[in-house]
């Protein structure tokens, strides 16, 4: 291989064609308005949890959408269900039901013991 | 002859009832948690005892509350339990008085006319027969109009009816029965032996032509049989309210109350519920989004009988209004709660409060804007404005790295995250130093009110502003505004504040009151209570909110919420305004601006 002076870091390689996009289809068919996110950051922005944590509603959504759940239920647990990206979401997101869906949906599967 | 083989319906019926509610009591006295059971002790042997006795006769037997709901309704309850109760008791005694023991068979004051068919035995019998056959025709108009009820419920005041399993249409059919074949039975005897008085007299006599000495007997089983039946089904049904309630209004008179997890007063709550249906004329999902199946009264229902689903438990604006209406008083905000709690790690921390300031200067106030004032900035405007105006010194708790209440995670059923928010919060308010905690979100203002123990009094923004003005330190000018007051549900039901906000409006302006406000406020349909609807069915509720709330055509609309303003101000119709607002702009001897 030739060298460029940098390299691609095998674990940083998101392919979205073998990505499992299954628990999103189940998310989809729990709270529809998630297909309408444009990922435009607004909710991110305002977020209250964001204050005090790591948390940001756009970034786990986008994981879970990518199908890469490992430490995404930690993520999850972060948010406060204050709400205000609800209000502020330009599409009509009901974000907090995104967010409380996907950590029912994570949390069943690891009670299944099912590996993601 | 005191005794038949027609009883037999009758008593086995009545002890397979007694032994099954028997157990259930016992299995639920047992699973009281500890704050129950302490209040129990406490107040067992005190007053409350009385006034719960006397509350179990105001609404177990003529029940007020169905009254207040509706005059027929309440007749059409009454008759039925109080009417039927009578029969029971001025049966017993009519048998006293004619077999002279109060311990004889129990049955004998059921089916007192059959055995008792010598009716000048003893001189009391015209005035007992007139009593029992007044009672009879009572309790049959009562049955007559719950009959009615079915074919137009809106006569009796409501517009929506339950739609029952099949155990209650068994115990409700069985129940009807019972008074016209009772009338029938006693009607035959009467026929035959003379012992009848105005109703069961005449009645019989209609009856002379058909063959009454052969259809006596059967009459006189159909009834005991349709007891029997009654009685079985009636601890697996909707009846079983009637013993219930008793039990329940006694506990909650000692002082118990619904705690966090389920508990045995929870399965007396759950089974206090009669699927009256009063609750789903009251709920807003039904009247303005037509979503039928969620009502408290289907929720109780799938709980009770366990096979609740998440939809059900989720889709609940817990705006109360259920809780108002209801007229066994059940906490069904609190049991919704309850249902929705999710599994947590013990012992884990859920957030980091590297960026969570603590007070440092010496203020009289601590400031608590909420996180949903934030998206409504003029509130918060408005309320340095008020503050400065009225030379109070204040921190502003969560001007920039604020933490969430926690009444949103507790809502949905995170009870340690909700806890952990609780206590970092507490933390910083009592380190602040300051005398008392305003709050501009009465969701916050609940949840301080409700899930914190402060060490300081806690004041809504509306209430604070009464008091300021009552202190002289405020003063208001007044204007030619027309206003109207929408009542947020967190303050209002949740927190019964109703007084402060209008009394300071007044000042201001010309307050007309809508029809729907108060205790019967509507929900703005932007409840953070509830995840499981989506913007779509928000602004159907909103909207119906709206119409009742202008049809005055005021000026503004005034709320006292930064997310009631907020959902209706998507609306565009009409000007919202929080009362923060309101009285900022119309404070009178304002200081000079220095600039």
């Amino acid at each position: 291989m030739k060298d460029w002076g940098y390299k691609i870091s095998i674990p940083r390689i998101i392919d979205l064609d073998r990505s499992d996009t299954s628990l999103y289809k189940q998310l989809v068919s729990k709270v529809p308005s998630a297909m309408k996110c444009i990922m435009c950051g607004a909710c991110s922005a305002t977020c209250t949890a964001s204050n005090h944590t790591t948390f940001s509603f756009r970034h786990c959504h986008i994981l879970f959408k990518r199908g890469q759940y490992s430490r995404l239920s930690d993520e999850l647990d972060k948010c406060m269900l204050c709400g205000k990206c609800n209000l502020v979401c330009t599409q009509g997101v009901n974000t907090r039901a995104v967010i409380s869906t996907m950590r029912l949906i994570l949390s069943d599967m690891n009670n299944r013991n099912i590996a993601l | 002859m005191n005794f038949d083989p027609l009883v037999i319906p009758f008593l086995a019926g009545t002890f397979f009832l007694l032994i099954v509610i028997s157990v259930k009591y016992f299995n639920w006295i047992h699973k009281l948690d500890a704050n129950q059971v302490a209040a129990i002790r406490k107040n067992i042997f005190s007053i409350h005892t009385i006034k719960a006795i006397n509350e179990i006769f105001h609404e177990s037997l003529l029940h007020r509350k169905i009254y207040r709901k509706n005059r027929l309704l309440g007749y059409m309850h009454m008759s039925l339990a109080f009417g039927w109760f009578l029969m029971i008791v001025v049966g017993k005694i009519e048998s006293l008085f004619y077999y002279g023991s109060f311990y004889d068979r129990p049955w004998l004051g059921i089916f007192f006319k059959y055995f008792a068919r010598t009716p000048h035995h003893y001189f009391m019998i015209i005035p007992f027969s007139f009593i029992m056959d007044l009672l009879l025709l009572v309790t049959l108009s009562g049955v007559v109009l719950a009959i009615f009820k079915r074919i137009r419920s809106r006569s009796l005041g409501i517009k929506k009816t339950t739609n029952h399993i099949l155990l209650d249409r068994i115990a409700l059919t069985s129940l009807w029965w019972i008074f016209p074949l009772r009338l029938l039975a006693e009607s035959t005897t009467a026929q035959l032996t003379g012992n009848g008085s105005f109703l069961t007299g005449t009645v019989g006599m209609l009856m002379a032509h058909l063959p009454v000495e052969h259809i006596e007997l059967p009459l006189w089983w159909a009834y005991s049989i349709c007891i029997g039946v009654f009685f079985i089904a009636m601890p697996f049904s909707r009846y079983m309210h009637i013993p219930t309630e008793i039990v329940l209004i006694l506990l909650r008179n000692w002082g118990a109350r619904e705690g966090e997890q389920h508990s045995g007063y929870t399965d007396i709550q759950l089974n206090t519920c009669s699927r009256c249906g009063i609750c789903i004329d009251a709920c807003p999902l039904d009247f303005a989004a037509q979503i039928n199946t969620v009502q408290p009264v289907y929720f109780i229902r799938d709980t009770r009988y366990n096979h609740l689903t998440q939809e059900v438990a989720d889709n609940c604006l817990l705006c109360g209004r259920c809780v108002e209406a209801c007229p066994v008083g059940l906490e069904l905000t609190a049991i919704r709660q309850q249902v929705r709690q999710k599994a947590e790690t013990p012992g884990k921390h859920y957030f980091e409060y590297n960026k969570a300031r603590e007070n440092t200067k010496k203020v009289d106030i601590v400031y608590f804007a909420g996180c949903m004032s934030h998206l409504t900035p003029s509130i918060i405007i408005s309320m340095k404005e008020i503050f400065k105006q009225a030379g109070i010194s204040y921190w502003f708790m969560d001007e920039e790295k604020g933490l969430c209440c926690g009444r949103p995670l507790r809502q949905q059923g995170y009870l340690q995250q909700s806890k952990e928010l609780v206590l970092k919060n507490t933390q910083l308010i009592h380190s602040s130093g300051a005398k008392m905690l305003v709050t501009s979100c009465p969701i916050c203002y609940h949840s301080f009110k409700e899930e914190y123990s402060l060490d300081i009094p806690v004041m809504h923004h509306s209430e604070y502003i009464d008091m300021l003005m009552n202190e002289k330190k405020l003063d208001l000018a007044p204007s030619d505004l027309e206003m109207v007051y929408h009542d947020p549900c967190e303050l209002g039901r949740n927190c019964g504040m109703y007084d402060s906000p209008r009394h300071v409006l007044n000042k201001i302006g010309h307050l007309t009151p809508v029809e729907s406000e108060k205790e019967k406020s509507l929900c703005c349909g932007g409840s953070i209570s509830n995840m499981a609807i989506e913007y779509d069915v928000q602004s159907k509720i909103r909207n119906n909110a709206l119409e009742v709330l202008t049809a005055s055509q005021p000026d503004v609309l005034v709320t006292a919420c930064p997310l009631c303003k907020k959902t209706f101000g998507q609306n565009g119709k009409v000007k919202v305004m929080d009362i923060a607002e309101i009285v900022a702009g119309n404070i009178k001897n304002r200081f000079p601006q220095i600039i």
